[in-house]
């Protein structure tokens, strides 16, 4: 990085902009804006999210101004107009009780991103505190915590969820605390290492001579200081979670009919591969499409927070 | 009564390979507004010490075995956690020796510098600010008002120095324990840092602990200077006396080998042998085995500290008993 000092020299008109304070985080994203990948990784999964959640609502628009495609609840069946091809109503298609595709393809989207966020969200807030409290107190609280970590590490999770899906009343709410519940171990493991390593760091050490309890220790000097693989981890969580809702929903245990999520859509594309392949096309492109975007964007934020390949 | 006493401190670690005696028995006072230098060489328990009066040992495995330390009534060796966290920061404040490591990378300077002020003195945020920047200026560091917004890594080290000093003073504490603050810094920094510092020193009116393996630096430095070695103070003294009449053979030894001193060409003076194992319990004086002057008296008993002459103490039992006098 060029020097503040030098450029305050040379520019005085630029020198509000330069001294403001450059952070870490501000370096962190020019060079993630250099990677093409993944800033196309971050314009598809926003644009795909705005579509998703903006996209059902206009069919309240007034039909003067809406498009034809766009005029569909996902729910409404129409037993006249099953299992149509894309046309310039149903722009893509129809499934076999006549409901439109796209709006369902949108409306699913919708709950395939809110599992992955929530669900990351959830992993993400207990991972963190559990791995850092775990790091940061140590001694045996941090050998009884890791133990816990390791033996629920064991349990063949998947199962874990199903199990939980049929023995409790479904609702989408469950799905994401489920999935959020058991993702957090890796995280917990993560930034219990990286924890374990900044505490022998002199900034901590200072901060406990200031009279800094442990509690605002962990919150602000710890914590900020592993966000940087956390959030490599966490967008790299998100794809990973949608997988496992897309799998939960294709075993029916999932969202349940009328609902719609990608992975029930390509279960149902899947059972109708033959007669009404654009079900399964049109679904899996647009999962596999947000799967890669997010990937890409992972892929880069971990280059750009130069942490080393976080290990999943 | 002193600001601070320090009585028969031991600092233990017990580690795989023994106990290690890092601090074994130390006592020392400062006044208001005095300087005491801790010398030693590296390992010689002078930091733990530091570290021990504010908590700051690792525990495991460090555990402070015996001792007292007297702070304005407190113990801080056996108070409660709440009563030592009301004092460090607050009464008492560190500097270290790193300044490139001493700041959190991800806190603009002006979160770190009120935040002991937020916690102390529960002021409101637009106060500490203006006390911080007044500290900043303070400190001597140009255009306060924009750099406050900087970053750790916008500073060089000599710079971060002066923020931690800021960040250590804002509380105006009655003491500061400076851990080597410039063994990290380059030379010419190093002066004005230590210049900085008894300004500080001087508006505040602190009294001071210089921990440093520096010997010019602390007799430029300090009022009153302890030689500590492998865990012990071997000499107190006033800095004058302590520098040119030494009752301790390693203090002399120490003098003998400061290059400064020596003409051009001549061997450099050195003291053979190396520093004892601390894991291993040491019988007598832990200067014996490579004392020029030592005898077999020397590794009977453990020595004890002697005031032989005012407030000039050693811990050689040769000099205690008068058998030998030095130079």
């Amino acid at each position: 990085m060029p020097s503040k000092t030098l450029s305050k020299e040379r520019a005085p008109l630029e020198l509000e902009a330069a001294d403001k304070g450059a952070s870490l985080w501000s370096d962190a994203w020019h060079r993630l804006a250099k990677n093409k990948l993944a800033i196309a990784g971050l314009w598809i999964v926003g644009g795909l999210s705005l579509l998703c959640f903006l996209g059902p609502l206009t069919r309240y628009l007034p039909a003067a101004i809406r498009p034809a495609g766009l005029s569909h609840s996902y729910e409404e069946q129409n037993l006249d107009a099953r299992v149509t091809p894309p046309d310039a109503r149903h722009w893509l298609g129809t499934d076999q009780l006549g409901r439109d595709l796209l709006s369902r393809v949108l409306f699913g989207g919708r709950v395939s991103l809110m599992v992955g966020l929530c669900a990351t969200a959830v992993s993400l807030t207990i991972g963190v505190l559990y791995g850092a409290i775990a790091g940061y107190l140590g001694g045996k609280l941090d050998a009884i915590m890791m133990r816990i970590v390791d033996i629920l590490y064991s349990l063949p999770l998947a199962l874990f969820v199903i199990l939980l899906m049929v023995l409790v009343k479904r609702s989408i709410l469950l799905i994401f605390v489920a999935i959020g519940a058991v993702e957090w171990l890796t995280m917990a493991r993560i930034v219990r290492g990286q924890v374990m390593s900044l505490k022998k760091q002199e900034f901590i050490e200072a901060a406990i001579a200031l009279g800094l309890r442990k509690r605002r220790i962990i919150l602000r000097h710890l914590i900020p200081n592993v966000l940087g693989p956390v959030i490599v981890y966490a967008t790299l969580t998100v794809p990973g979670v949608m997988l496992l809702e897309a799998f939960l929903s294709f075993l029916g245990l999932g969202v349940q009919p009328p609902m719609s999520s990608w992975g029930s859509l390509i279960k149902e594309g899947a059972d109708w591969m033959e007669d009404a392949p654009w079900i399964l096309i049109s679904a899996g492109t647009v999962f596999s499409l947000a799967l890669f975007s997010l990937n890409f964007l992972g892929d880069g934020l971990r280059d750009a927070l130069d942490v080393r390949a976080a290990k999943d | 009564m002193p600001l601070l006493q320090v009585e028969n401190l031991r600092t233990y670690f017990h580690t795989r390979n023994g106990v290690v005696r890092a601090v074994n028995g130390v006592s020392f006072a400062i006044d208001k507004g005095e300087t005491l230098g801790i010398v030693g060489e590296s390992g010689s328990g002078k930091s733990v010490a530091g570290y021990s009066l504010l908590g700051l040992i690792p525990q495991p495995p460090g555990r402070i075995e015996s001792g007292r330390a007297m702070f304005d009534g407190v113990d801080l060796l056996s108070c409660p956690r709440h009563a030592l966290q009301k004092i460090r920061g607050k009464r008492i404040s560190m500097i270290f020796q790193d300044p490139m490591t001493s700041l959190n990378p991800y806190l603009r300077i002006e979160d770190q510098l009120i935040e002991p002020l937020l916690i102390h003195d529960r002021i409101d945020r637009s106060v500490a600010m203006e006390m911080a920047m007044q500290m900043l200026k303070q400190v001597g560091i140009q255009d306060a008002a924009t750099r406050i917004q900087c970053y750790p890594h916008e500073f060089s080290g000599g710079m971060r120095q002066r923020v931690m000093i800021a960040m250590a003073l804002i509380t105006r504490p009655d003491l500061l324990i400076a851990d080597e603050p410039t063994t990290a810094l380059d030379v010419t920094v190093q002066a004005q840092i230590l210049e900085l510092i008894k300004k500080m020193q001087n508006d505040l009116g602190m009294a001071v602990i210089l921990i440093s393996h520096d010997l010019g630096v602390v007799s430029g430095f300090c009022d009153r200077v302890l030689v500590m070695y492998a865990g012990r103070i071997m000499e107190s003294a006033a800095t004058d006396d302590l520098f040119y009449r030494p009752l301790h053979p390693y203090n002399q030894a120490l003098q003998k080998s400061r290059p400064a001193l020596q003409s051009k060409g001549a061997e450099l003076y050195t003291i053979r042998g190396l520093p004892p194992d601390l894991s291993k319990p040491i019988a007598g004086c832990a200067f014996a085995p490579r004392c020029e002057h030592a005898n077999d008296g020397c590794s009977l008993n453990e020595p004890e500290l002697q005031e032989l002459e005012p407030r000039h103490h050693t811990s050689c039992v040769r000099v205690q008993k008068g058998d030998l006098k030095l130079k």
